[in-house]
């Protein structure tokens, strides 16, 4: 009980110092809004084009969300030492770094909810499978934070973060069919999208949205849970390796 | 008497540094223990392995029997720990600070906050509970950042440098809450580049110089040797370097030695006659402008121990050991 007396807390104090701040919520909602009226206006489909960009516009609100976060949540708290209160504290450091993404988790899938609410909008949600869009959008939210944890621990300074960051996510935006199938990419970068969590999520969300995936969305669901558990996994071990030396 | 840290060839490299070599001690429970050294000479590294944040290359430490290296999460429960940078979170207030800190121990809401209460009331920081971190004065942070070190009432109590860098009030009124502290129970090892305050706190010190522990004694044994010595500091304009070869053999029960071409300190095992002393050096050329008997103290033994001058530990204050 007392450890998770100190999960939430630090939860809740992340989502308090950082989440809820005016930057932030208005990145939270402008960025997704951003994204939605730029592809919208891009496509020249009117209406039509809502539901089939969808599924784009919520990963790609859900990735930027989170892996922004994580920079100042475990970099910034790092460099100025207050992450060191933390690896002292008798909790560990599994559920640290839980409750330390945990937040960023939480934002992304409110991320996620804003295309979804413009969309609901502008047109008809019929025939969607929620449930599994709501399973995808809380997986994507995972995967993208634990990338974020990942690149996070693998620097030391915010910078540096934001920098690492952009590398990793514009290219994945162009890679795992956000927007473009993979089927259209050159032979000799499919591996390459294979190997991005971002595609299997996606691929869920076409499934759930326009019945469009293009893996079975059991393999869909085993591959981007394999990314989460490897992710998480190889922070915890670049923590143990980096930061307590 | 039961020890509470067990220190054992305490060793950490970093690349071809060696930051702290074959460190050995033992840290008795209820005792004021201080690290004393210079800048870079392997405190906070000591202290970081001690409590976890640091793996050493060789040897091990247990606290409270705790293997520290194997089960850091069962010793961590042991301490509190107040690094030598405030590090609470500046977006916070004070009193959120406090009880955020509490909730890392898992204590509960109303006991967390009457503990905050408490502390914010003890370190005089009632009227700054609400305002944010960030806005605090050093010494104000460096009051709230032990405060949180001490949240969950830990029965060891690690301190990094507490007094460095602030003002003189914040110094003096931390000071007698270590002290406090200390009267109340708690084991504290604390790390220090000021010889007075260890002095003035410390039941036991150790001397680290570069990495290695050179002394570790109780500061009345320390102090032993000298606490009879009869010291004269005879301030000079000029000519102290011909002065002090005469004064040996004029003088020859008195040891000499000139700090900075200014300061003549005389030392021997009787009192010393101060008026045939300055009579002589002016005779011999020496410009006299002051004398004063000085009260033997740790800051001589550390200088024979180490063979560093004080103004070397002082010069280092704002660096990190």
């Amino acid at each position: 009980m007392k450890k998770w007396t100190a999960f939430f807390n630090i939860l809740l104090k992340d989502i308090r110092a950082y989440y809820l701040k005016p930057p932030n919520i208005s990145w939270g909602i402008i960025f997704p809004l951003a994204w939605t009226g730029m592809f919208f206006i891009r496509s020249g489909q009117g209406l039509d084009s809502i539901r089939s960009l969808l599924p784009g516009v919520v990963s790609i609100s859900i990735l930027f969300g989170t892996t922004s976060m994580l920079a100042v949540t475990v970099t910034f708290e790092k460099k100025n030492a207050s992450f060191d209160r933390l690896l002292l504290s008798p909790i560990s450091l599994e559920l640290l770094m839980l409750a330390k993404t945990s937040g960023a988790i939480l934002f992304g899938m409110m991320n996620a909810l804003v295309p979804i609410g413009m969309a609901a909008f502008f047109t008809q949600l019929s025939g969607f499978e929620w449930g599994s869009i709501l399973a995808a959008i809380l997986l994507i939210a995972i995967a993208s934070t634990f990338m974020g944890l990942f690149i996070a621990v693998s620097v030391s300074e915010v910078f540096e973060a934001q920098t690492f960051s952009n590398f990793i996510r514009f290219p994945m935006i162009f890679l795992c069919g956000l927007f473009f199938p993979i089927a259209n990419l050159p032979n000799f970068l499919r591996p390459l999208a294979y190997a991005l969590p971002l595609t299997y999520g996606t691929d869920i969300l076409h499934g759930a949205i326009l019945s469009e995936n293009m893996l079975p969305l059991w393999l869909d669901f085993i591959a981007i849970t394999v990314f989460c558990v490897l992710l998480f996994v190889v922070s915890l071990r670049n923590v143990h390796r980096k930061w307590i030396v | 008497m039961e020890r509470i840290i067990a220190a054992e060839a305490l060793s950490k490299k970093f690349n071809d540094v060696q930051a702290v070599d074959q460190v050995t001690f033992d840290l008795f429970k209820g005792e004021l223990f201080g690290f004393l050294g210079p800048n870079g000479a392997g405190k906070t590294t000591t202290i970081k392995m001690l409590t976890g944040l640091a793996r050493p290359t060789d040897g091990t430490a247990w606290i409270d029997g705790v293997d520290i290296s194997k089960e850091p999460k069962n010793a961590q429960r042991l301490m509190g720990v107040v690094p030598d940078e405030s590090n609470l979170y500046p977006e916070l207030t004070g009193f959120e600070n406090l009880v955020f800190c509490a909730s890392l121990y898992g204590m509960h809401r109303e006991e967390r906050r009457i503990r905050a209460r408490d502390l914010l009331d003890m370190f005089d920081l009632n009227a700054a509970a609400d305002r944010k971190f960030e806005t605090y004065s050093k010494g104000m942070k460096r009051k709230l950042t032990i405060a949180a070190g001490i949240i969950h009432n830990p029965p060891l109590l690690f301190l990094d440098e507490p007094t460095t860098g602030i003002d003189v009030a914040s110094a003096r009124q931390i000071r007698t809450m270590i002290s406090d502290l200390h009267n109340s129970g708690t084991t504290i090892f604390l790390t220090t580049h000021y010889i007075e305050e260890a002095e003035r706190l410390c039941d036991r010190i150790a001397f680290i110089v570069d990495g290695r522990i050179i002394r570790n004694a109780p500061v009345s044994e320390l102090l032993q040797p000298i606490k009879n010595d009869h010291i004269l500091e005879i301030s000079v304009l000029s000519g102290s370097e011909k002065a002090e070869s005469s004064v040996a053999e004029k003088f020859p029960e008195y040891t000499v030695e000139t700090r900075a071409g200014q300061t003549m300190r005389f030392r021997a095992k009787t009192t010393i006659a101060v008026a045939p002393l300055i009579n002589h050096l002016e005779a011999s050329g020496a410009e006299v402008l002051d004398a004063r008997r000085i009260v033997p103290s740790l800051e001589d033994v550390f200088v024979q121990v180490t063979g560093l001058e004080k103004a070397e530990m002082e010069n280092s204050r704002n660096g990190k050991g």
